[in-house]
């Protein structure tokens, strides 16, 4: 290496090379925002619900034991699919229903089970999170999960 | 010690050790909660003691990544720090926010409160008021380095660590954005993790590296540095777009698969490269520095980083393979012996080479040190193993033959157990480590009579 490159070339191949990549990153990047935006999730329905359902996802770091879309802790079921492995994903009514009933027969206290924190939340806001679940039910994830256990 | 404000550093690697044998005892009671999953269950749920270890481990790295700055810019830039007083206040700053992450997280306070309540994005749960206070420090501290370096000699050392900490600091920034759209919200959440670890990081890592064989070795500055800017030239090539194996399957185009798989195998090549540099230094070096323990985790961390970072990053990054681990035990395998091996051995090779040389004695207690070395880094080795095993079952019993997620964890037990254990010995080289450093003023070994060589 001695002969064939000098500090600087090697300096100038650093900067010059990483700034290239750098510029394929963004302008991806920007690509990829649109495409979000416009095509692998439903901005009409992407509702004041929905949104509140987030916060309240995150008010509670649920992220933490779970996993959403695969990313989070591995410590409880994915969640992105949670409605469809119910068989309620689009019925917001059947889903608030069998949301509020999981949430409220939590924690089980079965010896030697993973357990759930009881949450308290109120009715409107197991809507705002069931509503939640539903939409990211429907992102265009490429076919991931492979299948409905998640 | 050459420089007085050096010292500055002492109190970084102070902190950072605390904090360090608080994740670690975090970890442990997450390995146990595994096994016996009603510890606590009503206290101090799972998911408050993960963010507690994983926040701790974040925080106690990068004050180890600052003391390391603070350390060795004034010997790289022959000057004394620009001011010693924004360093202790950028310190106190960070010490505040870590006292309120850990009080807001234990006490579940202000819930949902838009600034002092936990914001609840993985790695990013610390509150608004705590994320500002960050970004204060890091700007004072950029400020304090920056000054350094622009009024002393510049090299490619502190050039390198000054690009990774600005980097590391600007693209904290996105932790700010959070948009309502849970896609978009990965999406940019990615930025500021994989940017860091698998981008910026390097540079810091590699740089520091670059230091300590330096320091170490007695090799040519002018070889060293050439090997520096080789390594983060292959990082950030690779590293940079490598950021599309995060974006198979959160909502992103298909043509992440491509570019994410192709450039992300190719991430392996830099912590080859920074193996390669350390013992090819190691064996090209002729001062025999004897800050064994030093040289022992400099090594180890290129070694362990190329297999955590490098061969178990490769093992899932396929597209074709992730669709069926992305979210198994497999990301949990890896991501421990990565952040181990890249960044902790880092540190800890950091705090084994300075410690002695700020607290103005000989490398004490080097047998001490050594055999944390062995214990850590076996403990962390066989929890990679036994968690590769448990991802592997997993894989294939919930995502080939679709088996319900708590029915697969059941499965699993037997390997969370001999998880625990290694946990628990993991711990042990924690303490041992921070003991050797901080307590002995004897050598348990004696130097003995150097024998000379047979003649002939």
């Amino acid at each position: 290496m001695r002969e064939v490159m000098t500090k600087s070339m090697t300096r100038n191949i650093f900067y010059g090379g990483s700034l290239f990549f750098l510029i394929i990153f963004l302008g991806l990047s920007v690509h990829s925002h649109l495409y979000i935006l416009n095509t692998s999730t439903d901005a009409d329905k992407l509702t004041d619900s929905v949104v509140a359902g987030k916060r309240i996802w995150e008010d509670h770091a649920c992220v933490n034991c779970h996993t959403i879309l695969g990313e989070g802790a591995y410590f409880a079921p994915e969640v992105a699919n949670v409605m469809e492995r119910w068989g309620v994903q689009n019925d917001h009514e059947a889903a608030f229903e069998t949301l509020k009933g999981w949430m409220e027969a939590q924690p089980t206290g079965v010896e030697g089970r993973r357990q759930m924190p009881r949450f308290d939340l109120t009715d409107e806001q197991i809507r705002n999170l069931a509503d939640f679940l539903i939409w990211t039910g429907n992102i265009n994830s490429q076919g991931w999960p492979p299948n409905e256990a998640g | 010690m050459k420089y007085q404000s050096q010292k500055i550093a002492l109190a970084y690697f102070s902190v950072a050790m605390a904090l360090f044998l608080v994740q670690v005892s975090g970890g442990l009671l997450a390995g146990w909660i595994y096994v016996s999953p009603n510890t606590l269950s009503d206290l101090v749920p799972f998911n408050i003691i993960r963010m507690l270890h994983t926040n701790s481990l974040i925080v106690w790295l990068l004050l180890g990544f600052f003391g390391a700055a603070y350390f060795l810019i004034p010997e790289e830039a022959e000057r004394e720090i620009y001011s010693e007083k924004l360093a202790y206040l950028q310190l106190a700053i960070l010490i505040i926010g870590t006292l309120g992450v850990v009080v807001t997280y234990l006490f579940n306070l202000f819930e949902g409160n838009w600034l002092l309540g936990k914001e609840g994005r993985e790695f990013l749960e610390q509150p608004k008021w705590v994320k500002a206070g960050i970004v204060v420090a890091a700007l004072i501290f950029l400020y304090n380095v920056t000054m350094t370096v622009l009024q002393g000699k510049k090299t490619a050392i502190t050039n390198i660590l000054l690009l990774g900490l600005w980097g590391l600091a600007l693209l904290f920034l996105f932790s700010f954005y959070n948009p309502g759209n849970l896609a978009l919200d990965k999406m940019y959440w990615w930025y500021v993790v994989h940017l860091w670890v698998e981008g910026v990081w390097e540079l810091i890592m590699a740089s520091i590296l670059a230091y300590l064989m330096l320091k170490l070795t007695g090799v040519d500055r002018e070889i060293v540095e050439k090997w520096l800017y080789v390594i983060v030239a292959t990082a950030l090539f690779s590293g940079i777009l490598g950021t599309g194996h995060h974006y198979y399957w959160i909502g992103t185009p298909a043509y992440w698969q491509w570019i994410g798989s192709i450039f992300s195998s190719l991430e392996v090549i830099p912590f080859f490269a920074m193996m390669a540099f350390a013992f090819v230094m190691v064996w090209k070096g002729r001062r025999d520095h004897p800050n064994k323990a030093a040289l022992l985790w400099s090594l180890g961390c290129a070694t362990l980083a190329f297999f955590g970072a490098g061969v178990w990053g490769f093992m899932h990054t396929l597209h074709g393979v992730n669709f069926f681990t992305h979210g198994t035990q497999i990301t949990a395998a890896h991501g421990h012996l990565a952040f181990y091996g890249a960044y902790v051995c880092l540190n800890l090779a950091v705090f084994s080479y300075a410690m002695p040389i700020l607290r103005n004695r000989d490398p004490y207690n080097q047998v001490l040190n050594m055999a944390s070395f062995w214990l850590m880094s076996s403990g962390m080795v066989f929890m990679t193993f036994v968690l590769t095993f448990a991802g592997t079952i997993q894989t294939h019993l919930q995502r080939v033959l679709g088996d319900y997620f708590m029915d697969v964890q059941d499965q699993l037990a037997l390997f969370y157990w001999m998880r625990f254990g290694a946990g628990a010995v993991v711990v042990l080289g924690a303490i041992l480590f921070v003991y050797a450093i901080s307590v002995p003023r004897k050598e348990i070994i004696e130097p003995g009579e150097v024998s000379e060589a047979p003649a002939g």
